[in-house]
């Protein structure tokens, strides 16, 4: 595995290692791993960095949808202007054409259900190229972006062993 | 009640002083662990629950589950080349160490000379000694790496011994050999004629070369007895699984002390380890992995803090220089001051001395906050 695979392997499991501990974790230099994940940045291979969080244990409320769309293309609209229009919406944090009985599932985040609600039918089921939106809200995460939302598991070893 | 001689003999071990005053303390983070503090993959535990919900609680064939023997014989031929046949020459324990305390039990005879390569894991003295065995300590050398050479057998007699123990990758230092190193180790072994018994358990966990058996050299498949388990790769420690493989004779016998102390190795485990073998890769690899960076990460601030260590390659142990002379001083104040618990290296026999036992089996969080305790005690 080359240095750069290995800090993305390492920034994918925790965005947050300091540029010390990717190099004492990879025996690189930090000059070098600084410049890696500035290379990595630059190429737009790294979009950025974000917390997964467990909204489930906020104060505030938050709803996420996932929405199955159905569209149809005409030889002026293709795929890539459904989606380039789509994307723009903030509400709308993740989009993917997927293969199977819909076209695109995307992802939508509110404060309220009467928030994301409206944003599908106003904004997103009118667009002329979607024939049909499924809507699911989602009522409980168990499992984001490889974390369990659970509440982990203490280390029962003994302080020492041979 | 009287206990007998050969128990009395055996001190406690070393450890235990240090377990009774982390014991009372608060937030230690232990650097003494010799377990991975991975949970076993879910897949294993999976078929554990299901094997019991099937009513799977009966003893299983003494040699363990033909399956899994059979399954380990594939795992061992594809990996480390080696042969063994599942009806003869395998047999399923209550983890390695059920399968050491048998050998020694079935192939030491009292007074037999059974040299140890030291610093080592802390049951071959006590086992050989139960089996009225004389073990003979044979000291490997930091400036080889804890490597065992044939200069080292030499110096310590060996060439008159019965039997050889080894353990590479090795528990304490994480010291591997290489294939060539452990070559010549073969031809000593073959030229004097001794048994070996070669505890591989760490087999899965090498940074960068791979693991030699030492039963794949010339002459040396019939006069040793490999052991290997799931408690680490696996991190299935608690679920106690290992097996041994030797040439049927061997395993014959071995099996007879089996049967008669041990019946067969816990049910449940078995259907754990063999879907562990079935499905599991992908886990070992990440395991390994993660060890990987821990282990540049440990040795990486021991360089920064200018602590002398050398370059483990194997297992999850580093096992640095001790700053201080006094070694159990040392891991005792660090514990007592700095609530960081490493394990002196004397624990694993004397050459150990002078040197700590530093586990990476812990998360990175854990490793970098008992780096900065360290270096702060250090000052
Ligand atoms: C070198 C070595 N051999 C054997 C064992 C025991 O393994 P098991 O859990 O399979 O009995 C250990 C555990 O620490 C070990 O380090």
């Amino acid at each position: 595995m080359s240095t750069r695979d290995e800090l993305l392997a390492l920034l994918l499991e925790n965005a947050r290692y300091s540029t010390e501990d990717l190099a004492r974790q990879t025996g690189a230099d930090a000059e070098a791993v600084a410049a890696a994940i500035e290379e990595l940045e630059a190429s737009g291979l790294i979009r950025g960095y974000q917390a997964v969080v467990d909204w489930d244990r906020a104060d505030q409320e938050r709803i996420r949808a996932l929405v199955e769309l159905n569209v149809t293309l005409d030889r002026e609209t293709g795929y890539d202007d459904i989606a380039g229009r789509l994307v723009k919406f903030p509400p709308v944090k993740s989009l993917r054409l997927v293969s199977g009985d819909y076209d695109f599932a995307l992802e939508v985040e509110g404060d309220s259900l009467r928030e994301v609600s409206k944003f599908i039918s106003e904004k997103v089921a009118p667009v002329p190229e979607i024939t049909q939106t499924v809507t699911h809200y989602i009522m409980e995460t168990y499992k984001d972006r490889g974390l369990e939302m659970g509440d982990g598991h203490d280390d029962g070893r003994l302080s020492f062993s041979p | 009640m009287k206990i007998a001689d050969r128990v009395q003999q055996i001190p406690p071990s070393g450890i235990r002083k240090f377990f009774e005053i982390a014991e009372e303390m608060d937030d230690v983070i232990s650097l003494g662990v010799g377990e991975p503090d991975f949970t076993a993959p879910w897949a294993a535990r999976e078929a554990a629950i299901d094997s019991l919900k099937a009513g799977k609680t009966s003893y299983t064939a003494n040699r363990g589950m033909r399956e899994l023997r059979e399954e380990i014989a594939k795992r061992v031929a594809s990996q480390y080349d080696l042969a063994y046949d599942p009806d003869d020459e395998i047999l399923v324990t209550a983890g390695a160490s059920e399968g050491l305390d048998v050998a020694f039990r079935a192939l030491v005879d009292p007074g037999d000379v059974v040299a140890i390569a030291q610093p080592s894991y802390i049951s071959y003295v006590p086992g050989v000694t139960f089996a009225g065995g004389k073990p003979l300590s044979v000291p490997t050398r930091e400036e080889d790496d804890f490597k065992l050479t044939t200069e080292i057998l030499d110096a310590h007699g060996v060439a008159d011994a019965d039997m050889l123990v080894l353990c590479y990758p090795n528990n304490p230092t994480g010291a591997i050999m290489t294939e060539a190193e452990m070559a010549e180790v073969a031809k000593f072994v073959r030229e004097h004629d001794l048994t070996v018994l070669a505890d591989e358990i760490y087999a899965d966990l090498t940074y960068g070369d791979e693991h030699t058996s030492i039963a794949t050299f010339e002459g040396l498949r019939e006069r040793t007895v490999v052991f290997n388990g799931f408690s680490k790769a696996y991190a299935m420690t608690g679920l106690r699984l290992g097996y041994a493989m030797a040439p049927p004779e061997v395993i014959a016998a071995m099996n007879r002390v089996h049967q008669y102390t041990m019946l067969s190795a816990p049910t449940t485990a078995q259907y754990a380890a063999l879907e562990a073998l079935q499905s599991c890769d992908n886990e070992v690899i990440e395991m390994r992995k993660q060890y990987n960076r821990r282990r540049q990460f440990v040795l990486s601030r021991f360089e920064e803090m200018g602590i002398d260590c050398f370059e483990a390659k194997g297992a999850f142990y580093v096992f640095p220089k001790c700053p201080w002379d006094d070694t159990d001083a040392f891991a005792e104040a660090l514990l007592q001051e700095q609530g960081v618990a490493l394990v002196p290296g004397h624990v694993f026999g004397e050459s150990g001395d002078g040197h700590l036992r530093v586990s990476y089996a812990a998360g990175l969080n854990e490793l970098r906050e008992a780096m900065a305790r360290i270096e702060a005690f250090l000052g």
